[in-house]
C-alpha cells in the first residue's frame, strides 16, 4: 500500500534491532514474567519504551490518520499525504501513524493529533485541504476552527480545555470496547504496541499456566458462543474437537464476511490483527492443533495485508512457528483467500472450499469438530469469537460473565449502517437495546424522517419493528421475533424504505447465493423471489385470472416459506425465508397495499406508480416519446403530450428524458 | 490447446500441486491475465490431473472467477444491504445505461467492465462503488457520470496511492 514517507519509521522505537523494537527472548522473558537479567537502569528504560508505545506519553507531535477501508473512501488517503507532505514541508520533528478505523464510520477522514504533554485529540471530517489549518493551530498549542469529536481520556495528560470527552460522545458512551479496544487506536502495523497493550500475555499465560481442558473449561464457563451467527457454545465446540483422537487436528477461523451489511471481521482485522493471531493461536492450542486457516475474503486486500504482515511479526517473535515461548507447542497459520461465495459462510461449505472444491454443504453430522478439514476433527471460529479470546483468558471467565443477559455473555460488535445519522461500529453489552443503540449511538434517523425497522442479522435475519424496539440484543430475545443475532449486520431503514423491497432484495440475494445442491432451497428462494416480483411489477393490463394467481402465490409465500426451512440441508436454505417471512409479519399491511391497491406506500417500487405528463409544462420536444419503449406517449411535435395508460408498463424511462420536469409519477 | 506462458510461470510455483492449491491457482492466474480463459483452465486441470469440467465448475461456483477480460476500467457497483437502502440500485441502473452493459460484460472497446459485488465492506459510506479499487462514497445516479469522466480514455492511470 503506501510507503512510508516521514523520515522516520512509524513507531518511535522501530528500526532499532530487526523487526521491532525487542529481541525475541525479550519479548518471551516479558511475557512468561520470568526474570531476565536486567538492571535497575534497563528496567527502567524499557518501561519507558513501553510507555512511548502505548503513546502514554510522545516526545514528538503525533498525527494519526483512520486509514482503514472505510477511511480510504472517504478520502483518508488523500489526508494522509496531505498530512506526510505538511511534516516535510515545515521540516517537522513528527510522527504520522496509519492507525484503523476507530469505528464511527460517518465523521470519516478521522484524523487524531497528540502534541507532548496534552492529550490526544479526534478531528472529524478532516480532508486533505483542511489539514493544513488544523495542524497549523494544534502545533501551535491552539484548538482550530475544524469539527473536534473529542480528547481522549488520560490521567497523566493535560486536557484540553472546553473539549469534550469522547468516552462521553454519544456514539461512544454507551458502548463497552473489548473486542474494539485498541482499533483505531494503535498502528495496526507494529506489533510492539500491541505488546505494549498487553497483548500476547494472554497467549503466554495459556500456554504455561493452563492445560487444554482447563482452557475449554474456562471458555465454556465464561458463557462465550459463537458470533457468527449461529451462536453454539465455543467451548463445548472446543472439547468435542480436543476428546476426538487424531495426530493432527485444524482450528479455521472464518473471516468470509459474505453477509452484505456487516463489516466488523474487516474492521477487527484492519484495526487490530494482532489481536486475531493471538486468538487464534489461544484456540489452537486448546483443542490440540498446530494449523490454523484463516478463510477471508478476497475483497478485503488491506485486511489480507495486515493480517500476513502480523503473521510475520508474530513469527519473527517467535510468538508462532516451532516451539512457541518454549512451551512446546507448535502453530503455523495460513491466510485462505475465499472466491466469493455467501455460502462459504457454512461450516462444511467453507471446509470444500478450502479443499479446493465448489463450497457446498455436507451433511451432518458427523460435525467438523469430529471428522472436517480433510476429515481430521476441526473447529471453526468466527473472527469475532477469535479476538474475544485475549481479554477472556486475561480477564478470567468470571469478568467476562459479568457482562451481559442470562443466556449471552459478553459484548457484541455491530455493523450500523443505513439510513442512521450516525453510522459504523459498535460494540455494546448484551443486553442492550436495539432503541439505545438506534437512537442513542447512532442518533435515529436523519432529516427527522420517522424510524421504520431495523434488519438485524443480514440475509437470514429478519426485521425489528417500531414496537419491539425496546427489544434487548441477546441470542434468545432476538428469536422471539423473528429475528436473529446473525454475524452483526445493522441496518436501520425509515418511512423512504418498502419492506417488500427489501424482502426482495434478501431473497435475490439469496436465490443467486444458494449453492443448489438441495431442491427446497434453489427451486423454493426462486419461487419466492417470483412472487414477490411479481406484486411489485405492473400489471395494468393484465386479466383477472393473473391477478387471483399473484394473490394465491402471496398466500402460499408462508406455506412455501416452511418448506424451505423445513428441508433445506444447511443454514442458508433452512433461514433463506427469514427476511419474507419477518417483514409479513410485521409488515403485513404494506404487503396488503402492493397486493390489493396496487400502490406502494413507501414511493419505492417505481412500476406500481402512475405517470403522468403535466400539459402546462409540456413543451412537446417528443424526447419522451422517443425514449419510451411502450410505445405509449402520443402528441404532436410542438404540443403537449399525453401518456396512453394502457400501454405504459411505468419504467420511468420519459422521467428521465425530460428536461422540462413536466412528467410526475403519482 | 495452446499452452499460455504465465500459467505456466504460475503452476511452477505449486511443484506438488493438489486439489486444495486449485482456488488459488485459479485467483492467481485471474490476477495475471485479468480473467480465466479455457486455454488456462485446461493446463490448470493437465497439471492437477483434474479434468476440465472440475476446474470449470469450481470456477464457475464463486463469484470472484470471470471468464471474459476485463476493462481497463473496471467497475464495481456494492450492493450490500446497507448501498441497497440508500438507493444502489439506481447506481446501478444509472451505470448499466452509461456503459450500456450489463453486470459482468465489458464494452466491446475494452474500455469498462461493470461488476455487481455483494458487500465491499464499507457500509458505512453507501452507497459506494470502486473503480479499478479506489473507493467512492455517497455515489448518486448523477454523480456516477462525473466520476466516469475522470476515467474517460485512460486520463487517469495509475495516478492514486491506493
Amino acid at each position: 500500500m503506501i510507503a512510508t514517507t516521514t523520515s522516520r519509521p512509524a513507531s518511535p522505537a522501530t528500526g532499532a534491532k530487526g523487526p521491532g523494537a525487542f529481541r525475541a527472548h525479550e519479548v518471551e522473558a516479558m511475557l512468561c514474567g520470568r526474570r531476565d537479567r536486567l538492571g535497575e537502569e534497563e528496567q527502567q528504560e524499557r518501561e519507558q519504551r513501553l510507555a512511548l508505545l502505548r503513546r502514554d506519553v510522545v516526545v514528538r507531535p503525533t498525527v494519526f490518520v483512520g486509514a482503514g477501508t472505510c477511511g480510504l473512501g472517504a478520502g483518508a488517503g488523500r489526508t494522509l499525504q496531505a498530512v506526510r507532505d505538511y511534516v516535510e514541508h515545515k521540516q517537522l520533528d513528527a510522527d504520522v501513524v496509519e492507525v484503523g478505523c476507530i469505528g464511527m464510520c460517518s465523521a470519516e477522514p478521522l484524523l487524531d493529533v497528540q502534541t507532548p504533554g496534552r492529550t490526544r485529540l479526534c478531528f472529524a471530517h478532516a480532508t486533505a485541504d483542511r489539514a493544513e489549518g488544523l495542524l497549523d493551530a494544534v502545533l501551535a498549542g491552539e484548538l482550530p476552527e475544524a469539527e473536534i469529536l473529542g480528547q481522549f481520556r488520560s490521567e497523566s495528560l493535560e486536557p484540553w480545555p472546553d473539549v469534550p470527552f469522547l468516552d462521553e460522545h454519544p456514539f461512544f458512551a454507551p458502548q463497552t470496547r473489548w473486542v474494539l479496544a485498541n482499533c483505531g487506536l494503535l498502528d495496526p502495523r507494529s506489533i510492539d504496541e500491541y505488546l505494549a497493550r498487553g497483548g500476547y500475555r494472554a497467549l503466554a499465560q495459556a500456554l504455561h499456566l493452563m492445560t487444554r481442558i482447563e482452557l475449554c473449561d474456562a471458555v465454556e464457563a465464561s458463557g462465550l458462543r459463537g458470533r457468527g451467527g449461529g451462536g453454539f457454545p465455543t467451548g463445548r465446540k472446543w472439547r468435542i474437537a480436543l476428546n476426538t483422537p487424531g495426530y493432527q487436528k485444524y482450528l479455521i477461523c472464518n473471516a468470509d464476511e459474505g453477509d452484505p451489511g456487516a463489516f466488523m471481521d474487516r474492521a477487527v482485522i484492519e484495526g487490530d490483527p494482532h489481536r486475531l493471531v493471538e486468538g487464534l493461536s489461544i484456540a489452537a492450542y486448546a483443542i490440540g492443533a498446530t494449523k490454523a486457516y484463516v478463510y477471508i475474503r478476497a475483497e478485503y486486500p488491506q485486511a489480507i495485508e495486515r493480517l500476513a504482515e502480523a503473521i510475520r511479526q508474530a513469527r519473527a517473535y517467535g510468538l508462532i512457528g516451532e516451539n512457541v515461548l518454549g512451551s512446546g507447542s507448535n502453530m503455523e497459520i495460513i491466510i485462505k483467500q475465499g472466491a466469493g461465495a455467501f455460502v462459504c459462510g457454512e461450516e462444511t461449505a467453507l471446509i470444500n472450499s478450502i479443499e479446493g472444491r465448489r463450497g457446498m454443504p455436507r451433511p451432518r453430522p458427523p460435525y467438523p469438530a469430529v471428522s472436517g478439514l480433510f476429515g481430521k476433527p476441526t473447529v471453526i471460529n468466527n473472527v469475532e469469537t477469535l479476538a474475544n479470546l485475549p481479554a477472556l483468558v486475561a480477564g478470567g471467565p468470571e469478568a467476562f460473565r459479568s457482562v451481559g443477559t442470562e443466556s449471552s455473555k459478553g459484548t457484541k460488535v455491530f455493523a450500523l449502517s443505513g439510513k442512521v445519522q450516525r453510522t459504523g461500529l459498535v460494540e455494546v453489552a448484551m443486553g442492550t437495546s436495539v432503541r439505545e443503540i438506534v437512537f442513542d449511538i447512532g442518533g435515529g434517523p436523519p432529516e427527522g424522517k420517522a424510524f421504520k425497522a431495523a434488519q438485524i442479522g443480514g440475509p437470514s435475519g429478519g426485521c425489528i419493528p417500531t414496537c419491539h424496539l425496546d427489544i434487548e440484543v441477546d441470542y434468545d430475545s432476538l428469536k422471539t421475533v423473528g429475528a436473529m443475532m446473525g454475524s452483526g449486520g445493522l441496518v436501520v431503514m425509515d418511512e423512504d424504505n418498502c419492506m417488500v423491497d427489501v424482502a426482495k432484495f434478501f431473497m435475490d440475494f439469496i436465490q443467486r447465493e444458494s449453492c443448489g445442491k438441495c431442491i427446497p432451497c434453489r427451486e423454493g428462494t426462486r419461487h419466492m423471489l417470483e412472487s414477490l416480483e411479481s406484486i411489485t411489477r405492473s400489471h395494468r393490463n393484465g386479466s383477472g385470472d393473473q391477478a387471483l394467481g399473484r394473490l394465491k402465490g402471496v398466500m402460499y409465500l408462508n406455506r412455501l416459506a416452511e418448506v424451505i426451512q423445513d428441508t433445506s440441508l444447511c443454514g442458508l436454505g433452512q433461514s433463506a425465508p427469514n427476511p419474507v417471512l419477518s417483514t409479513l409479519r410485521w409488515f403485513r399491511e404494506e404487503y396488503e397495499a402492493h397486493v390489493f391497491e396496487r400502490r406502494c406506500p413507501a414511493g419505492v417500487c417505481t412500476q406500481l406508480l402512475h405517470y403522468r405528463i403535466i400539459p402546462e409544462l409540456c413543451k412537446g420536444c417528443t424526447l419522451c416519446a422517443k425514449r419510451c419503449p411502450a410505445d405509449a406517449i402520443r402528441g404532436a411535435p410542438k404540443s403537449p403530450h399525453y401518456i396512453v395508460e394502457e400501454k405504459c408498463i411505468a419504467c420511468g424511462s420519459c422521467v428521465q428524458a425530460c428536461r422540462l420536469n413536466a412528467i410526475v409519477a403519482e | 490447446m495452446n499452452p499460455v506462458p504465465q500459467v505456466e510461470a504460475i503452476l511452477d510455483h505449486y511443484p506438488d500441486a493438489r486439489r486444495e492449491h486449485l482456488i488459488p491457482i485459479l485467483q492467481e492466474v485471474q490476477e495475471h491475465l485479468g480473467f480465466l480463459s479455457r486455454d488456462a483452465m485446461e493446463q490448470i486441470g493437465d497439471r492437477l490431473s483434474l479434468p476440465v469440467s472440475k476446474v470449470y465448475g469450481v470456477a464457475t461456483f464463486y463469484n470472484q472467477f470471470r471468464f471474459q477480460p476485463r476493462g481497463r476500467t473496471h467497475c464495481q457497483v456494492c450492493r450490500g444491504t446497507a448501498c441497497h437502502v440508500k438507493g444502489s440500485a439506481a447506481v446501478l441502473e444509472a451505470l448499466k445505461q452509461k456503459l450500456k452493459i450489463e453486470p459482468g460484460q465489458t464494452t466491446r472497446d475494452g474500455q469498462y467492465s461493470l461488476e455487481v459485488v455483494a458487500c465491499i465492506g464499507a457500509c458505512g459510506l453507501s452507497p459506494v462503488i470502486a473503480i479499478n479499487g479506489e473507493f467512492y462514497a455517497g455515489v448518486t445516479p448523477d454523480s456516477v457520470g462525473t466520476i466516469l469522466r475522470q476515467y474517460d480514455r485512460g486520463a487517469k492511470h495509475d495516478s492514486d496511492d491506493h
